[in-house]
């Protein structure tokens, strides 16, 4: 296998959709490319930093207000619809 | 779905309950697409809306997250058209872009990366380096990697092929990446290694 094959099927093996000969295949370049690897490894953390980042939480004073200010709108636009329709 | 049908049905309190229930997933895709705080509170509020307005019209096939998330990132697109009109933002304006998300140099990480900066350090490397990718290969890699929508899911709420799902993220994915491999590789790695395969560069 080509690093440029294993790179191609990183995402399916990432997120563990491969069948089990080609998840070997990917198993075996693993196992003699390091450099292979090393993406795998770094392309894997990047992931989890980000899904563990918590980047742009909604603060609790915003979302009350955001929440407030929706409700109003969607109660307004109800009246505002001609009746029946 | 009983909320949403409830929603339908004209129960507001149940509306009210899925705004609870979604307002910070759609907050966090609408910053991470528009890159801006006061856009995506907008975005927030209008998706909302839209979907309240349109509930008679939500088909139960899908998930209401779903064709909820595809209101909010069309909102957020044209939020980001509307500040940068300089330039066409579209989730297809990226498929030109050959092979440049390839893995020129490798350097291995620190083994707890996170741990080499500060919250603060950390949260504004991880800023910037994920407004450095464009905006569709950026919406894939938050629906897919942040918010956990599924390969399916994420071409359903984008009106996007799966293949093409699965393009956008793989290049996401390598392009952060390399991008944090420049704080986050091992002291004294020096540039990393020269990666063998040829595939192209960035």
């Amino acid at each position: 296998m080509k690093c440029s094959e294993f790179l191609n099927e990183l995402t399916n093996y990432l997120d563990g959709v491969l069948d089990a000969r080609t998840k070997s295949e990917l198993d075996d370049h693993l196992a003699w490319c390091h450099n292979c690897y090393v993406v795998c490894d770094t392309t894997r953390k990047t992931i989890e930093i980000y899904r563990d980042s918590e980047l742009y939480e909604l603060p609790d004073d915003l979302r009350t207000r955001l929440r407030s200010a929706i409700m109003n709108k969607c109660t307004a636009s109800k009246k505002s619809q001609p009746p029946g329709s | 779905m009983q909320l949403v049908r409830r929603a339908k049905r004209g129960d507001d309190h149940a509306f009210e309950e899925l705004v609870r229930r979604y307002d910070r997933n759609v907050f966090r895709i609408a910053q991470h697409i528009t890159q801006n705080r006061e856009d995506a509170e907008d975005v927030v509020q209008e998706a909302f809306l839209k979907a309240y307005s349109n509930l008679e019209k939500f088909q139960e096939q899908s998930k209401f997250y779903t064709w909820l998330v595809r209101i909010a990132v069309n909102e957020a697109l044209m939020k980001l058209r509307r500040r940068k009109p300089e330039r066409t933002v579209s989730l297809d304006e990226d498929v030109k872009t050959e092979d440049d998300s390839l893995p020129r140099e490798v350097a291995d990480w620190s083994p707890n990366p996170e741990q080499m900066y500060n919250q603060a350090e950390l949260r504004d490397i991880l800023t910037r380096t994920i407004q450095g990718l464009p905006p569709g290969f950026r919406t894939v890699f938050v629906l897919r990697d942040v918010e956990g929508l599924s390969t399916e899911e994420t071409a359903d709420a984008l009106e996007l092929s799966i293949p093409a799902v699965k393009s956008r993220l793989l290049r996401a994915r390598l392009q952060l990446r390399e991008r944090l491999s420049r704080f986050f590789q091992k002291k004294g790695s020096g540039d990393g290694d020269q990666h063998t395969s040829g595939d192209g560069e960035q």
